[in-house]
């Protein structure tokens, strides 16, 4: 087995570039090589006539003006453009109270803490257990001086969906500015700008099979929604964000978005065959708990923790799939994942959880594989395992207590 | 038609080797860097090799090298970052910098900084009495390219370091328009930070990187998963990468024949415009060999370059980033060219593909339409 590579079951970390998006994106860097911003020549006006198509592409999916996309390098340049951006330009009337979520990405947190540093006060809010954000919680947390509230559509450990709309319309009420990190949302969940209250949404290539380095921010006209420069120069984007464009980049995103919008409700229901195989396979484990609601939620996730086994050994056992456990953007380090802790979960069945996120190119074959790896792999680490036999045993580990050595 | 592209300051064709190295990056190769297993750890690898031929560009250690998405954001990133972890003072700017220099710096007023401009001579050399006085203020940064996109002119960056060192004041340059073209020493120009990019040298738009010296303290731009240890998050853009690094390795094989090459074409080019009776600006300063700025009396830059599109050349009237804008260029305004004179300019800016029958056709193209444009000036007037 060893030999070949392994299983992709890493989609939220990362997609494939659909060939098809890798194909409309050559010409872009081979003849038609202008920079957008070029007036002046023929190879300009291609370059710009292709960014533009490519922004209507990205506006359908979601229901939008394209008039109302941004581009930036990426999901995280959105999201600090987003939150910095509006929450500076908002401050001076408003106030200097954000409220997010704490299983939000770094890339919403990380911005807010830097905002902390200028005089903002963050509330962290605490999901439930199953992932969703209690309403109540959310109303209780507004106060008068709430400028921006950030709360990501899918999460990207969990794969759980929030009550976008519900959240959006308590901040219309309550006048505030509503970001939405949806990174982890195009192409499995419909979006439709035109109806959900939001302000302000992230969007990335990479997550939906478009290349690495390029993102949008969708910034809403109607109501007018401003927002302070992070990126100061040639003024491209109307002012919101300069930077020569990246033309062929921009042409994969638009093609991955086309794609999304064509093939997503057959594609899903695919990918929630294969999901829901995997499920009932480990489910056939015993002591494996599935992390986050599973109703509410996309089907390409599935995170589950196995209890009994220790979650460096795991992820060294199961090397033939290629799977994460916590976030991509944090595995570097050893802590358990901050998302799965804000669930309630203990440090030892979150170390042990794995992400499995499927995708467009994974098979019945993969997902069988996967069942036979981890049911073997798990039994083998159970049986070195002096904890599992206790349990076995009928001792309730919890009420151990633990002499010192 | 085919046009025959003579804007490669704007932006250069992707080099077809670059691309070779950038495909598998753009296809079977699609890992995370920060993922763990294998598909993440080849793209990290690919990544790091691509900051030490980066690195070996300049002569600087791969640590000191990270990946931004532009030299635009390199630029935003080295003048909000480093002056962002020091106490408020002056930040001097040359008056010839792009806008993703200056205008940074302008934010900075907001946060207690004033920013002051560097004035140029007529040649477009920067006036080193003026940044004397000016460093009699307290000074924390300034930022001076190395070589100017319009004219091409290069600036004494060492000289300018010794000076506003002894002011203990930070530097950083835009190095953009210079690597590939002539040698950038980093540590022989004695600056703190550099900033880089990957689509003016032959790689692929969406790389950049600011370079470092060790010691500088600098607050990120974007905040999030902590990538470039911690100092520019977001996912890598690998195939960017890679291509920007081999593009740097190419650039720096091909330097003397570029600089060869280029320079008698445009000794070719600017022995025609001087027959034609064109103005030639910075002509007199150090330049980069690839670069002439140019102007006709009585014909709008812009016209000029609209006609000579139609029958197939390629010309800028100014950097592409303000091309939507009808004023005349800042750099020949800062260089006291008068503003009348400075609508007239356009830009060539040659590579290593053009040819020496490329510019003839070209001077003979330009005489024809610089005659009947001025017929046409001569009877609207």
């Amino acid at each position: 087995m060893s030999d070949r590579a392994p299983i992709y079951l890493d989609y939220s970390a990362t997609t494939p570039v659909d060939p098809r998006v890798a194909a409309k994106m050559i010409p872009y860097i081979t003849e038609h090589f202008g920079n957008p911003a070029s007036r002046s020549h023929s190879f300009g006006w291609t370059a710009e006539k292709a960014v533009e198509e490519a922004r209507e592409e990205v506006a359908k999916l979601v229901n939008a003006d394209p008039r109302e996309i941004v581009w930036t390098s990426g999901a995280t340049e959105s999201n600090n453009l987003a939150i910095k951006g509006a929450a500076n330009f908002y401050s001076a009337t408003k106030g200097k109270h954000l409220i997010t979520v704490a299983t939000e990405h770094k890339a919403v947190i990380d911005p807010m803490r830097e905002l902390e540093r200028e005089g903002f006060e963050t509330t962290f809010l605490q999901p439930e257990p199953n992932g969703l954000i209690d309403i109540d919680k959310f109303k209780a947390a507004i106060r008068p001086d709430t400028v921006l509230a950030s709360v990501m559509m899918v999460n990207n450990e969990i794969g759980v969906i929030q009550d976008i709309e519900t959240i959006g319309n308590i901040c219309r009420e309550n006048n505030i500015i509503f970001h939405v990190d949806a990174a982890q949302a195009t192409g499995k969940v419909v979006i439709d700008l035109a109806t959900l209250p939001v302000d302000l949404m992230s969007f990335s290539a990479h997550k939906t099979y478009g290349p690495k380095g390029i993102g949008a921010l969708y910034v809403r006209r109607k109501p007018r929604i401003r927002i302070e420069a992070q990126m100061h120069g040639g003024g491209h984007e109307r002012g919101m964000r300069s930077g020569t464009l990246a033309t062929h980049q921009i042409v994969g995103m638009g093609e991955a978005f086309k794609l999304a919008r064509e093939e997503m409700g057959a594609e899903n229901e695919r990918i929630r065959m294969l999901r829901d195989r995997l499920l009932n396979g480990l489910q056939e484990i015993d002591e494996t708990y599935v992390n986050g609601d599973l109703e509410h939620r996309v089907p390409h996730n599935l995170n589950m923790s196995f209890n009994f086994v220790e979650g460096e050994s795991l992820i060294m056992a199961v090397k033939d799939i290629a799977v994460s456990s916590g976030s991509a953007c944090t595995s570097a380090s050893l802590e358990p994942s901050y998302v799965l802790r804000a669930l309630g979960r203990s440090d030892e069945l979150a170390h042990s959880s794995i992400r499995f996120s499927i995708g467009r190119f994974t098979t019945q074959e993969d997902v069988d594989y996967t069942i036979a790896l981890m049911k073997s792999k798990i039994g083998k680490l159970r049986e070195l395992s002096p904890l599992w036999e206790m349990h076995l045993d009928g001792v309730d580990l919890s009420k151990v207590e633990w002499a010192a050595h | 038609m085919n046009t025959i592209y003579f804007d490669h300051n704007s932006t250069t064709a992707l080099k077809a080797e670059v691309l070779e190295r950038m495909l598998p990056w753009m296809t079977a190769q699609h890992g995370n860097p920060t993922s763990r297993h294998v598909f993440g750890r080849n793209s990290r690898d690919a990544v790091e090799h691509a900051r030490t031929q980066v690195a070996k560009a300049v002569g600087v250690q791969a640590s000191q090298v990270v990946f931004t998405a532009s030299g635009t954001e390199a630029n935003n990133f080295a003048v909000m970052g480093i002056a962002g972890n020091l106490e408020p003072a002056q930040i001097l700017t040359s008056s010839i910098e792009h806008p993703c220099v200056s205008r940074p710096a302008l934010a900075m007023q907001a946060r207690g900084w004033l920013a002051k401009s560097i004035a140029v001579d007529s040649h477009c050399t920067l006036n080193m009495v003026h940044l004397a006085q000016l460093l009699q203020q307290k000074t924390n940064l300034v930022s001076v390219m190395l070589a100017n996109n319009e004219t091409g002119a290069v600036q004494d960056l060492a000289g300018i370091s010794q000076l506003a060192r002894q002011h203990k004041a930070f530097v950083h340059t835009d190095a953009v328009q210079a690597l590939g073209k002539l040698p950038v020493d980093f540590v022989a120009l004695d600056v703190h930070a550099m900033t880089l990019s990957s689509h003016k040298i032959g790689g692929p738009l969406g790389a950049g990187a600011l370079v470092l010296d060790k010691r500088v303290d600098i607050q990120p731009l974007l905040y999030g998963g902590g990538q470039e240890k911690g100092l520019r998050s977001g996912t890598e853009n690998v195939a960017a990468i890679v291509g920007f690094g081999a593009a740097c390795e190419f650039a720096m094989q091909a330097l003397t024949s570029f600089a060869c090459h280029t320079a008698m074409l445009r000794t070719q080019l600017e022995q025609g415009l001087q027959q034609l009776n064109a103005q030639v600006f910075g002509q007199q300063a150090t330049r980069i060999p690839n670069t002439s700025f140019f102007s006709f009396s009585n014909i709008e830059g812009e016209t000029l370059v609209t006609a000579l599109d139609k029958v197939g050349f390629a010309v800028a009237s100014g950097s592409a980033c303000s091309s939507d804008s009808t004023e005349p260029s800042h750099v020949l305004l800062a260089m006291g060219v008068a503003p009348d004179v400075a609508r007239g300019a356009v830009r060539v800016s040659l590579g290593v593909s053009n040819t020496a029958q490329q510019v003839e056709a070209f001077l003979a193209t330009l005489a024809r339409e610089v005659k009947r444009l001025s017929a046409l000036t001569a009877v609207a007037a």
